[in-house]
């Protein structure tokens, strides 16, 4: 889960690092505290908000009126900004870039620290970053954090601060099992203190029942992806007009993916996973009947799951509730006769292979 | 021969009398698997299918030799009963579970090195090795007896070109299902490692997918040390970036990840690329 700018600052400041004086800002009221000059920053849970004009520098109240009334309800890249945070400016006297991510290769955390902060860190060259890798079991040590801070050429007062703030930010990256803590610029001010002036916090969905404090973001689903998530279901929307229904997330992909060589276009991704529960497999057949796709395309290999179970859902949903657009069904696996014979009266076209059921829904949905 | 999964292993079960458990013990014991201990704590002195259940796995162990255990607790508990197993000496680990925090798991893969284990997994379907063992979820009849290794990165695509295979009359030494999370034991490499220096392999698939750079470090494996034919096939050639299709590690992040780089760097190791799952038989029978 991507938490908003202000809430990845709320856990910074709780782990002391120094962050701006800010606050959100919805009226004029709210700038009463604050000193200008101030920075007006878009919340939304993606990068390039500010080439999309979500960050704005104000001089006064005047100003700041004017450019909040603008920024708020501002569409960027697909999100609505609901909320603004307005902080006062902070004397910059060198930009870093700091970051812990999960190494998927190593299996481990890896810190990233760089002298060029500021800019999009891809854009920086390879040799300008330093990384350093923490072994899960021993956690950040000193020699870590001294082959970090002896990179970055800071004064013998600015490597001192730094290191406090390493070592409390892979604390933060451990306590709240994040995917990813970023903090771009981390900056060094006029009076040689360290701050950070922007952050991403992304924490892992699978642990965010240790987090019960943490109160859930739901900006990156959609509502039907939103309903499909609290039946246990996996529901991923993208942009076609074919449904499908499958089970397994690599055998759904694959399914896409055969659909676009016969030129269809998958619009809803439906995994059904393992399922004993002809229920469960109603309702997901019911959420993609929400999502109005022209064909649904039901992709199956029963292995753990029985292809009858899945069988019965679908011929329950047909027969009691009707369905308006065609279905083309490729059945294969454990118990594929029973399910064939349920489902041959239920008006469904079938395809005998992969290849030829994704052609047939391709070719329908044109 | 086959790799990681034969007659020597002796299976004990976490998490055996759930529902979960007591299927598969069944479907493990008809497969021929040597299951010899269950573990579910307060359990102790029942059986499932006639297997021993015990409170603890190091009973389990002084009581009947396991030297290896399948993992199918729940998320929040998974990572003390990886522990738990590895401190009791067992060597070979099968951890099922999915949605296990992806700090747990590197964790418990850390410290599965410590102690010299082979885990597989989390997240995946487990493994077998047709004719002698399964340890795992993987649907038993499917599989034939054989000489092609398979290791994949998704569960029921593997069960697809498994049962494509047999079809067509042509068997497998063992099916590895490496586990759908971004954080796994044992990698493409390892397999690859194992099933060349296996005598009774004569050829590997891998089935990869988007996300993390597994299939690209694996084709730079391959040019060096492998020496059998590779066959692969990679899913999510369409799927769009920043969206998590399925699977936890499933995910194109920043531009890395895509199904194209990992079909080149598998082109450039001469890897044998199938466009359709059920193709891979077509491949390896010319």
């Amino acid at each position: 889960m991507k938490l908003f700018e202000y809430r990845g600052k709320e856990l910074l400041v709780k782990y002391e690092i120094a962050v701006p004086n800010g606050k959100l800002v919805k009226t004029e009221k709210d700038f009463s505290t604050l000193n200008f000059p101030l920075v007006l920053k878009a919340q939304v849970p993606i990068g390039g908000r500010g080439k999309a004009g979500g960050i704005k520098t104000v001089k006064n109240l005047k100003d700041a009126k004017e450019n909040l009334s603008n920024i708020l309800g501002m569409d960027i890249r697909g999100y609505k900004v609901g909320k603004v945070l307005a902080e006062e400016m902070a004397d910059i006297k060198k930009e870093l870039y700091l970051s812990i991510t999960l190494d998927r290769s190593k299996r481990m955390p890896l810190i990233m620290a760089s002298a060029s902060g500021g800019m999009d860190i891809e854009s920086v060259p390879d040799e300008e970053i330093f990384k350093e890798w923490v072994n899960p079991l021993i956690g950040i040590q000193p020699f870590n954090i001294r082959f970090i801070t002896s990179k970055l050429k800071l004064d013998k007062e600015q490597s001192k601060e730094f290191s406090k703030v390493l070592s409390n930010l892979y604390k933060l990256f451990r306590e709240y099992d994040c995917e990813l803590v970023e903090i771009n610029p981390l900056i060094v001010r006029g009076d040689g203190g360290i701050m950070a002036l922007d952050s991403k916090v992304n924490i892992n969905d699978d642990a965010m029942y240790r987090h019960q404090d943490i109160e859930p973001e739901l900006v990156e689903l959609t509502p039907l992806e939103q309903d499909a998530k609290e039946k246990g279901i996996t529901f991923v929307q993208l942009g076609g007009n074919i449904g499908v229904i499958a089970n397994g997330a690599g055998l759904t992909m694959a399914t896409l993916d055969a659909l676009t060589h016969f030129k269809g276009d998958g619009g809803v991704f439906l995994d059904l996973g393992g399922t004993d529960d002809p229920e469960k497999v109603k309702q997901a057949f019911e959420l993609m009947k929400k999502a109005k796709p022209k064909v649904i395309f039901l992709n199956l290999f029963g292995g753990i799951t029985k292809c009858d179970t899945v069988a019965k859902g679908v011929k329950e949903v047909i027969t009691k509730e009707g369905i308006d657009c065609p279905v083309i069904t490729r059945i294969k696996g454990c118990n594929e006769t029973q399910a064939k014979e349920i489902l041959k009266d239920a008006g469904l076209i079938t395809g005998v292979t992969l290849q030829d059921a994704a052609q047939k829904s391709s070719d329908l949905a044109r | 021969m086959a790799v990681f999964a034969d007659k020597n292993n002796k299976v004990l079960v976490q998490g055996a009398t759930g529902h979960q458990g007591v299927f598969h013990i069944s479907e493990m014991l008809d497969f021929g698997t040597n299951v010899v201990a269950g573990v579910t704590p307060g359990k102790a002195g029942q059986e499932v299918h006639g297997v021993p259940i015990f409170n603890t796995v190091q009973e389990g162990v002084d009581a009947t030799g396991a030297n290896t255990s399948l993992v199918l607790v729940p998320a929040r508990f998974a990572k003390d009963a990886v522990f738990e197993a590895l401190n009791a000496g067992i060597k070979t680990l099968v951890v099922i579970t999915e949605n296990i925090p992806f700090h747990d798991a590197m964790e418990f893969v850390h410290y599965g090195k410590y102690q010299d284990a082979i885990i597989i997994g989390p997240n995946c379907p487990g493994i077998a090795s047709p004719g002698k063992a399964k340890i795992g979820i993987l649907p038993g009849q499917i599989f034939k007896e054989g000489s092609v290794g398979v290791a994949s990165r998704s569960g029921t695509l593997t069960y697809e070109i498994v049962n494509s295979l047999t079809e067509k009359g042509i068997g497998q030494s063992t099916c590895i299902g490496l586990g759908g999370d971004p954080i796994i034991g044992t990698t493409f490499i390892d397999a690859l490692n194992a099933f060349e220096k296996d005598k009774e392999t004569k050829s590997v698939v891998l089935v990869g997918e988007i996300g993390g750079t597994a299939e690209e470090e694996a084709a730079e494996y391959i040019k060096e040390n492998i020496s059998k034919p590779v066959f692969a096939f990679i899913a999510g050639r369409t799927a769009p970036s920043g969206k998590r299709m399925g699977h936890a590690g499933a995910i194109i992040a920043r531009g890395k990840g895509t199904a194209d780089s990992k079909i080149k760097a598998f082109e450039k190791a001469g890897v044998k690329l199938a466009k359709f799952p059920t193709d891979i038989a077509d491949l390896i029978e010319k």
